[in-house]
């Protein structure tokens, strides 16, 4: 995605249409803008509109126990501040966000070059690796929560007795290591494409220079493998900031709200009926993201075309 | 390519299918098949004694899983719908006019790629337009959202399909509408299973928003069911009916997946990584 936000801009000038009298450009008569309007109406009704809301609302004393919407200035953003929420619900996102794309992209990478090349063999076991991506975050969350409860499979199978999500430090990286695997299978299909787009003569003149499985990787696949790469961290890390089914599914935010993360703050206080509090948490996402998405996807452009 | 690589690749890659899939689908499969008295306890043994139809029947009349599969199919299907149709419509003209405020459209419409959804003043929006707990509501909401992952990937697919194919069908007069429905949707269709595929996903499964949008109740979809079903569980230790649950919600993601497989991967490949 990012390749092409920039690029779009770097497109030269449209093509000078003659400013003529009765005669409209030809691009409007061959691709008619009333194509793009339902698409732009929608998108601009029910994703832009919210989003701008979203900046008016948060400084409002709108809930469930007021039968009126009055201004009321910083109260929430200070409230949410004072109660440590802000800053855990920042922090805790962050480090989901980081945990989670590392995993997704390290398990994916890994299984991209394992089963690289086209048998039957390798064909199969994608689709084994792609099937926890079919299965619904709730699920997946459930799933692990049978895995790894005290009384669960992975405990009576190890003989061992440990609270896996029942603890403040270590819970958040298993709930990011089950977002990985859940997500590992897409990750995976990325890199398998980007690898396929590497031409075939340039890995054998490396073969022919002499270089090794490991120096023609460092050297030759992984810069060729950047678009993927950006493709991939990108998507992972701003998706998984808006994480929620499997952190509520295993964790529901404990042990401790250790593991709580924006989505699940908003998703408690909502249904407290703290409708402004809620949206100021909201609001605080949506800077977030944009304060880690803008220097994510210049920087990682920037990247792909020094490599 | 030495020995140990050409066998230890294969039995490496059966070794972690079988850890890393295999257990948590065996677990989930073992367990749906399980009596409740054997499913307290989630462990990887064979049941003892087998009942798996009690458990999908129980799922079913518990659960509330018809009236949660008609309730998901009336909200998914008309949005992968609109956001299929309308995305392509848009597509088509961000890939082929040329201009800044063209650009500039286009870069607002993908910006929901990476722009969270804000879920709080959506309900209020919904509520001033009368479409708070209902589907054409939900159905809104969920195409606004995914318009983005369909433009992105369409915009990129068009703009490689080459114009002379519309500019021959011009020159045999077809309109605009002609050229799109006759010409640009049937070479659309790779990266459409790709994204019926894509928007089916994060619809079937979503419960964050439908939890917003829809609520529990009449219309709740099958994740909130499931939901539902699980948080009773605190109380019920029903791990059984849970999985059984899982079983029947991911089996539909799975059919679709089987069906449209190949195109996926050539869609992904076009349109996400060039």
């Amino acid at each position: 995605m990012a390749d092409t936000v920039v690029r779009t801009r770097k497109q030269p000038p449209a093509r000078s249409t003659p400013k003529g009298v009765g005669r409209l450009p030809r691009a409007a008569v061959h691709h008619p803008w009333w194509f793009a309007l339902p698409a732009v109406v929608v998108f601009a009704g029910f994703f832009l509109l919210p989003n701008l809301l979203n900046f008016y609302y948060p400084f409002t004393n709108w809930s469930s126990y007021h039968a009126d919407i009055a201004f009321t200035g910083l109260d929430n953003f200070r409230t949410i501040a004072d109660d440590g929420s802000l800053l855990r619900a920042i922090r805790t996102t962050l480090l989901y966000a980081l945990l989670a794309a590392l995993f997704q992209n390290g398990f994916g990478l890994v299984l991209a070059l394992l089963l690289e090349d086209d048998s039957r063999f390798n064909r199969f076991f994608r689709a084994v690796f792609f099937l926890p991506v079919l299965i619904s975050a709730l699920a997946t969350g459930y799933v692990f929560r049978a895995l790894l409860d005290q009384d669960g499979a992975v405990n009576s199978v190890l003989g061992t007795d440990i609270p896996w999500l029942g603890s403040t430090t270590w819970t958040l990286v298993v709930v990011t290591l089950i977002h990985g695997w859940k997500w590992m299978g897409l990750a995976m299909l990325i890199y398998l494409a980007g690898l396929k787009g590497i031409p075939g003569d340039m890995l054998e003149a490396a073969r022919m220079d002499g270089a090794g499985p490991w120096r023609t990787f460092w050297s030759v696949r992984w810069p060729m493998l950047a678009p993927a790469v950006t493709f991939n961290v990108t998507t992972a890390l701003i998706g998984s900031m808006n994480t929620f089914d499997i952190v509520q599914a295993t964790t529901a935010g404990g042990p401790a709200a250790s593991t709580e993360v924006f989505n699940i703050y908003m998703f408690r206080i909502f249904g407290q009926g703290l409708y402004a509090q809620a949206s100021a948490m909201s609001l605080i996402l949506f800077l977030v993201v944009v304060a880690v998405a803008i220097p994510l996807v210049v920087g990682l452009r920037r990247r792909e075309q020094t490599l | 390519m030495t020995a140990t690589w050409r066998y230890g690749r294969p039995a490496l890659v059966v070794l972690l299918a079988a850890l890393a899939v295999g257990v948590p689908l065996w677990l989930v499969a073992v367990t749906s098949a399980k009596p409740q008295a054997e499913a307290i306890k989630p462990n990887l043994d064979l049941p003892r004694h087998w009942q798996p139809g009690g458990n999908y029947a129980d799922a079913v009349s518990q659960g509330e899983m018809l009236r949660g599969f008609l309730n998901s199919l009336l909200v998914v299907v008309p949005s992968v719908i609109l956001v299929l149709i309308l995305g392509a419509g848009a597509a088509w003209v961000f890939a082929r006019r040329k201009s800044k405020l063209v650009s500039a459209a286009y870069a607002l419409c993908i910006s929901g790629l990476l722009l969270p959804p804000a879920v709080i003043t959506i309900v209020m929006e919904l509520r001033q337009l009368g479409l708070a707990n209902t589907r054409p509501g939900m159905i809104a909401v969920y195409t606004g959202m995914y318009l983005s992952t369909s433009i992105f990937f369409m915009t990129g697919f068009i703009r490689a399909i080459p114009l002379e194919l519309e500019e021959a069908a011009r020159i045999d007069g077809a309109s605009p509408q002609r050229i799109f429905w006759r010409i640009v949707l049937p070479l659309l269709r790779p990266v459409i299973a790709t994204a019926t595929i894509m928007v089916m996903l994060y619809a079937w499964s979503d419960i964050f928003y439908a939890f917003f949008v829809l609520g529990g109740g009449e219309r709740a979809t099958l994740p909130l069911n499931l939901y539902q079903v699980a948080s009773a569980q605190l109380y019920l230790n029903n791990w059984h009916l849970v999985f059984a649950y899982v079983v029947v919600m991911s089996l539909p993601m799975v059919a679709v997946f089987l069906v449209g497989q190949r195109k996926i991967v050539s869609g992904i490949t076009s349109g996400a990584v060039k």
